[in-house]
């Protein structure tokens, strides 16, 4: 588990049943283990599909046509759906994105951080509950035992993704999966949420692929990332590159856009035209190439 | 994305078109049957020929080609009087759903746009209308007024207008919450202006659902008040009496019983299945 | 004060706003009330581009519906260009109402999702009798750089980015002198915003507009306003020009917001 990264994918490419609309084209990913590699990309690029092709929870509509996602060096893609399921259940997690709908209203909290470890992992109820009281302790949530009897709607935002932190890292999964976890949250709590994820991946030293739309949050928990546009990656890089000189044009017109309170005038840049152009000229050359070879 | 939304729609779109023709198709053929009944019955519904009871359908050893689908025990034509009979249910559906459409779905609109007092009244008598069990509050009302074509649509809107204001009071009350309402009142648009041009499009869909719906109910209402024997004079070909008779001799003859429980089957589906296809049709956006 | 005062386009004094809260109504007896605003005081002058900031349940977007009067305040007054607004009925407000326009968060919902984009910009200036109806609307897709064929579409074919062009058509077809702008980048892509955020801007210069512009994220405001009100609990803790607000902002929760934000920069000290 030294140098082979952790999460390795390659070539994986996914599309629409039925009319076989590319979504994926030719992913190329890896992540070592320890690392955060962020997924960057506008809404509709494929930046969550990637995570939902891990996790295999893709929508029915959608199916990968070729390529290989290894998990510490066993290709998912080879695995009977059965045992697909147990690994990347023991070896993954999510940390969803809108901490409302993400737990069962009308449960208590307690259980549903548990439930997988006893269901899934085969602990016994004590053991569960107390692995819960101190993961809620490690999110600094005050009055485990509160929490654990609590209902969501008692809780707050920012206390609900904390929970949900805590349920990620509740079986130690080697690699978690985080889909624009502080997209729903104000900025100052977004901020505790972004620092705590970092603690505790860092303590626990899992990998982790942070899908988010905001490069202003991958250059704060991110050690590289990929750019995608149109299911297609067009630049990878480790962030100090990248934040210094992004390679891709399409990457340094997406910087140019974000935004910066610092620099009024020189951030919250349109996208020029050309870019555009050039990226879609990009991708439909790409898609050319892969009909030429079939 | 976009993409993906696109194709579900066709493909979904696609397989509706099917049930859209077949239940359309049927309904089409049940009016046109029903408009010309006089013209295409062979017989008058009502007369009878005790001689000619219990004559078979078409293809079954005895039958008799002037009555297709066979005479019953009073030897009255089964074609006749399901034609007739098609006629009365046609007329219950129409007048009775859309009756019962426009008085539930007007009270529901005002109830769930408007809030405050008018939603308070309309649904304590929402409450209180549906604490009464339907069936025994129809025989009421006709034991009343008595039986005929009006009290049997005047029961079927008493009952069931609750059906309609419920739900669209429901649907109304989600719109009312978006944007397009509040910038419809930034725009100047007076409250009930506002309820007529944005809200009442947007609930217009399910308001069809539920009216093709309420047809097939009204079917079904005006079938079972004819085989309790509640429904018009006896004489008067409707499909639940003629349900009811075959009831009797099903052993001797079957297709008293069976034609027209396969008429009502048929009918009633289709409502249902039109519903669902026209909402999907309707909707622009295809919730 | 030192303007005159018709250089004020809206006057806010001691405006408080609370609703009752129906969760914790006891059996008899009055819901107890949650205060949503309390005692805010500002004035917005005439072709100003004024940035009102904060969290959510800061307040910030229930003070803007109180501005175009979608909802009624509970104490204090609100005037616009001198009348005072604040209990008007809707049948008075009617004639107002084409001055101040809005610009909604979210564009799928603010647009009748059954109603063609002309027909959605066309209702309103029909309500006001408009005349020349068509060329108006037609005339409001140029100015926000839509292709005048859109008419013809509905929402849901248009992209975020479309849809929000459409409600800025909608609002300044009406010529109004105040738009309140609520939001209306935080749901878009940074490509888009950006674009819209560019619009906004020469449409403010080229009509004239006033423009109140609610947000969460104090970089977007930056870049399009020169006063900042900065709402936190229901109360302004911060109101002061753009630049001062940047380099030296006075109040604790402006300084906490400035410092949460994560820019696209290594060099910023954040954590």
């Amino acid at each position: 588990m030294t140098d082979r990264p952790f999460l390795e994918i390659s070539q994986l490419t996914a599309r629409l049943k039925g009319s076989g609309t590319p979504l994926l084209r030719s992913v190329d990913l890896a992540v070592p283990a320890g690392s955060v590699h962020g997924l960057v990309g506008e809404s509709g690029a494929g930046k969550s599909m990637i995570g939902k092709a891990i996790l295999g929870i893709l929508p029915r509509s959608v199916e990968v046509a070729t390529g290989a996602i290894r998990l510490d060096g066993t290709d998912l893609q080879s695995l009977p759906p059965a045992e697909r399921r147990t690994r990347v259940g023991a070896l993954t997690a999510l940390i969803p994105q809108d901490p409302l709908t993400a737990l069962n209203p009308s449960r208590r909290i307690g259980p549903q951080i548990t439930d997988r470890l006893v269901d899934i992992l085969g602990w016994d109820r004590a053991r569960a509950v107390d692995r819960a009281r101190q993961l809620l302790a490690e999110v600094q949530l005050p009055d485990p035992d509160r929490i654990l009897r609590s209902y969501p709607h008692e809780l707050s935002g920012g206390q609900r993704q904390r929970i949900l932190i805590a349920a990620a890292f509740a079986a130690e999964p080697r690699l978690i999966i985080a889909d624009e976890p502080t997209t729903a949250l104000d900025v100052t709590v977004q901020k505790q949420i972004l620092r705590l994820i970092r603690e505790m991946q860092e303590r626990h030293g899992t990998a982790m692929l942070f899908v988010t739309h905001d490069l202003g949050v991958v250059s704060k928990v991110c050690q590289s990332l990929s750019v995608l546009y149109a299911g297609k990656i067009v630049e990878s890089a480790r962030v100090e590159d990248f934040f210094r000189a992004p390679a891709h044009t399409y990457s340094r017109a997406l910087l140019a856009a974000s935004p910066r309170y610092t620099d009024p005038h020189g951030s919250l840049m349109p996208v020029p035209d050309e870019v555009m152009q050039a990226v879609r000229a990009e991708v439909a050359a790409f898609d050319e190439g892969r009909a030429a070879h079939v | 994305m976009a993409e993906v939304t696109t194709d579900a729609r066709g493909l979904v779109k696609r397989r509706l078109g099917l049930r859209l023709w077949l239940s359309g198709g049927w309904l089409l053929v049940l009016t046109l049957a029903a408009v010309f009944a006089p013209l295409l019955s062979p017989h008058d519904p009502l007369s009878q020929d005790l001689l000619g009871g219990r004559i078979p359908p078409m293809f079954f050893p005895g039958a008799d080609p002037t009555y297709p689908l066979g005479t019953d025990s009073l030897g009255r034509d089964v074609l006749a009087r399901l034609l007739y009979g098609g006629r009365i249910a046609l007329i219950v559906a129409l007048v009775a759903g859309l009756a019962t459409c426009v008085i539930g779905s007007a009270l529901g609109l005002i109830a769930g746009y408007f809030r405050g007092w008018p939603d308070m009244v309309i649904s304590r008598l929402i409450d209180i209308w549906m604490a009464f069990p339907p069936v025994l509050f129809a025989i009421l009302l006709i034991a009343v007024i008595g039986p005929g074509l009006t009290s049997i649509i005047l029961a079927i809107v008493v009952i069931d207008w609750t059906r309609f204001a419920r739900v669209v009071r429901a649907e109304a009350m989600a719109q009312g919450a978006m944007d397009y309402v509040a910038s419809a009142q930034v725009a100047g648009r007076t409250r009930a202006g506002t309820m007529l041009a944005e809200i009442l499009p947007n609930v217009l869909p399910t308001v069809v659902a539920l009216l093709t719906l309420e047809m097939g109910i009204a079917v079904i209402v005006e079938a079972i008040l004819s085989f309790v024997n509640l429904s018009i004079s006896t004489d008067d070909p409707t499909w639940g009496g003629m349900i009811s008779e075959g009831r009797t001799s099903v052993y001797q003859a079957w297709w008293v019983l069976v034609f027209p429980l396969v008429c009502l089957f048929l009918t009633v589906l289709s409502f249902s299945q039109l519903g669902e296809g026209l909402k999907d049709r309707f909707d622009p956006v295809l919730r | 004060m030192s303007e005159p005062p018709s250089d004020v386009l809206y006057g806010v004094e001691h405006l408080h706003l609370s609703l009752p809260d129906l969760t914790r109504k006891p059996l008899l007896g009055p819901a107890p009330r949650i205060h949503i605003l309390n005692d805010l005081s500002f004035t917005i002058r005439r072709g100003e581009v004024m940035g009102i900031v904060g969290g959510s349940g800061s307040g910030k977007s229930t003070l803007g519906r109180a501005l175009v009067r979608l909802l009624e305040p509970t104490g204090g007054h609100v005037r616009f260009d001198g009348t005072d607004i604040t209990h008007l009925g809707e049948g008075e407000l009617r004639p107002l109402r084409r001055r101040f326009q809005m610009i909604f968060q979210d564009p799928m919902s603010s647009l009748n999702p059954r109603r063609t984009v002309g027909a959605i910009i066309e209702a309103p200036l029909a309500l006001h009798g408009f005349d020349d109806i068509a060329r108006r609307s037609a005339e409001a897709l140029d100015q926000v750089g839509l292709p005048r064929s859109f008419a013809r579409r509905f929402p849901h074919e248009l992209s975020g980015g479309q849809r929000q062009r459409v409600g800025i058509a909608r609002a300044i077809a009406m010529r109004p002198d105040f738009i309140l702008a609520d939001e209306i980048v935080s749901g878009l892509d940074v490509s888009s915003q950006a674009q819209v955020l560019n619009l906004l801007e020469g449409l403010v210069k080229d009509l004239g507009l006033t423009l109140a512009f609610i947000s969460h994220d104090l970089s977007v405001i930056r870049r399009l306003c020169q006063r900042i009100l900065v709402l936190h609990r229901g109360v302004i803790v911060e109101e002061a020009p753009s630049d001062q607000l940047f380099a030296a902002p006075q109040a604790e929760y402006t300084k906490e917001l400035l410092a949460a934000i994560p820019l696209p920069d290594l060099d910023q000290v954040w954590a």
